[in-house]
């Protein structure tokens, strides 16, 4: 065996990032010749048909744990013990919370290097060597791991989804016995969403807003410049978490991945956890005072100025073109 | 209770960062900071204190780094810490995520903490794992992401941010919390204090002092190895407008966009 990667679920579907990660382990795996596998932890919620259809993933077997999801440290406690038990070289993450937290304690407890934010792994002389963007990705480090295993935490997409492997995985129950330590966290409540459901998703032109925006009710310029453009309106975590705006509309590392035709930021300053959500968008305008925002780095527009001035003109403006 | 609270020196935000490629380290020459994540620890601890719903005997601040890190745990106490540990020796230069956790868990088992707070990442490495290294070494339950923290006598109520919307999550104590920066808005720290901090209680500690054991840290212990460093990608730099006059801005973002047939 050579690669073992965390599969996170919740309501009956595997996490996006994790099928990537499992994904990337089956390629590399054939490439340093060796086999993929995941592990899944949960309830009765964990069907065999649902642990399975990892094979098509490229994961030939799935270790299957029976205990609490969403927790970080009972996952270390059953990646130790399967990774102990069948000699794995490498456990392999997708981006988002549970990743870095479960690879951190991994680290920890495994004595293993670890390396974050990886946005490529490269297969070289039977190894894996991990790519890492550093200081806000003006360098990419190249990473080799000392003894075993190494730890590979992506980044939020850095894997692509790739269906089609080899049929079904074989399900191997393994009775774990978890940590004292583990026992001393408990879910009350799992994935709230916050007051309002916003399909960010699918809009084809969002406009987001972020901490530059000054107040919560600053967003009602991003609203009003949403609606005239026909899109919905998006947020960062900081503004999010700050209570300005619903979860349903977070972009980045713990929020949603968007790519629409239009992503126009207002009062973000581009931090990278809010630039692996969108990176991917097609035209990216960017509205700052800060002529140094990092953000201005990847946008295709930038406008150094004032947003309380600029967006009540541009929502005017677009109208009145709208109209014409 | 006893609090700990790991801080981190940084290079300053308006600082150009840049790797030595020598050491390939971080050059960490130019000004440095206090983390802000860090500053969100301390007024958490603060509020704990203040709050009165759990008896806070004392907070200690607590970081390993060079003589400059000094200046880190000054700020921290100006915010309120009662007292500071600076984990410093030159064997530790070098260590990786895996040392470095291993190092502080080290220095905070000599100081038995009740609740360890951190932020939840640094800005110079922004590798939001520290915290639940040192917890496994300690053997404590940990949490990450926090963004409320609600404290009883022997545990924590928390939210936080996950890959799902959020969880609330019920938390015995001693344990590790790394905090989100919505938790709070941390506290100016008052002129007297920044005078004050300085003649507070100051203990530095050499890694033979706290139990630190030889090959586990600097590069020696560290189990990852920076093969090479190499430029991005490169990519073609957008169209910058500075906004002077806001008619004739928006008359241009307004072309922009119908170009790409963005108002259609």
């Amino acid at each position: 065996m050579s690669i073992l990667t965390y599969a996170l679920h919740f309501e009956g579907e595997f996490n996006k990032n994790s099928l990537g990660a499992v994904s990337e382990a089956g390629k590399l795996a054939s490439e340093i010749g060796g086999e993929a596998a995941a592990i899944v932890i949960g309830g009765d919620d964990l069907t065999d048909d649902l642990c399975k259809s990892l094979g098509s993933y490229g994961a030939s077997k799935v270790y299957r744990v029976r205990g609490e999801e969403g927790l970080a440290q009972p996952v270390v406690d059953a990646m130790a013990k399967v990774i102990s038990d069948n000699g794995f070289k490498y456990a392999l993450f997708g981006g988002g919370l549970l990743g870095f937290e479960i690879g951190a304690g991994l680290t920890a407890r495994l004595n293993a290097g670890v390396t974050m934010e990886v946005t490529a792994v490269k297969a070289q002389d039977g190894k894996l060597v991990a790519e890492r963007p550093i200081l806000q990705d003006s360098a990419i480090v190249d990473v080799d791991y000392v003894g075993e295993p190494g730890i590979i935490i992506g980044r939020l997409n850095a894997f692509e989804i790739a269906e089609g492997g080899s049929g079904d995985a074989e399900v191997v129950d393994v009775e774990v016995e978890f940590s004292d330590f583990s026992n001393k966290c408990r879910v009350v409540k799992r994935g709230e969403q916050g007051e309002s459901e916003i399909n960010i998703e699918d809009a084809e032109i969002l406009v987001a807003g972020g901490r530059g925006l000054g107040k919560a009710e600053g967003f009602g310029l991003c609203e009003e410049l949403a609606q005239s453009l026909g899109g919905a309106v998006a947020a960062t975590r900081a503004v999010v978490d700050a209570g300005w705006y619903p979860y349903a509309a977070q972009i980045g590392q713990t929020g949603k991945t968007v790519a629409p035709k239009l992503y126009l930021a207002a009062g973000i300053s581009g931090a990278i956890q809010h630039k692996v959500g969108m990176q991917s968008s097609e035209n990216i305008v960017a509205i700052n005072k800060d002529p140094n925002a990092p953000i201005f780095e990847f946008s295709d527009l930038g406008i150094v100025g004032d947003l309380n001035k600029i967006l009540p003109k541009l929502t005017e403006a677009v109208k009145a073109k709208k109209g014409a | 209770m006893k609090i700990c609270v790991l801080v981190k020196e940084v290079p300053d935000a308006a600082v150009e960062k840049r790797m030595d490629p020598g050491s390939k380290r971080l050059d960490r020459s130019g000004e440095k900071n206090l983390n802000p994540f860090d500053t969100h620890a301390i007024e958490a601890a603060m509020q704990i204190k203040e709050g009165g719903k759990v008896d806070v005997s004392e907070i200690v601040a607590v970081t390993m780094g060079p003589d400059s890190a000094e200046r880190a745990l000054h700020k921290a106490v100006s915010l309120g810490a009662d007292r500071s540990v600076h984990l410093t020796d030159d064997s530790l230069a070098g260590s990786d995520v895996c040392a470095t956790g291993y190092a502080l868990a080290k220095v905070l088992e000599s100081e038995s903490p009740d609740l360890v707070l951190l932020g939840q990442q640094s800005d110079d490495g922004e590798c939001y794992t520290i915290g639940a290294v040192v917890a496994d070494h300690l053997k404590m339950p940990s949490l990450t992401q926090v963004i409320e923290m609600d404290t009883q006598e022997g545990k924590l109520t928390c939210r936080r941010q996950a890959e799902y919307g959020y969880d609330t999550v019920e938390v015995d104590l001693p344990a590790v919390i790394s905090v989100g920066d919505a938790i709070n808005e941390p506290r100016y720290p008052s002129l007297k204090a920044i005078m004050g901090a300085k003649k507070k209680q100051l203990d530095k500690r050499s890694a033979g002092d706290v139990g630190i054991e030889d090959g586990k840290v600097g590069e020696q212990g560290s189990r990852t190895a920076v093969l090479a460093i190499n430029p991005p990608p490169e990519k073609q730099a957008g169209e910058i407008i500075e906004d002077e006059d806001t008619n004739e801005t928006v008359e241009k973002i307004v072309a922009w966009l119908d170009e790409r047939k963005l108002l259609a």
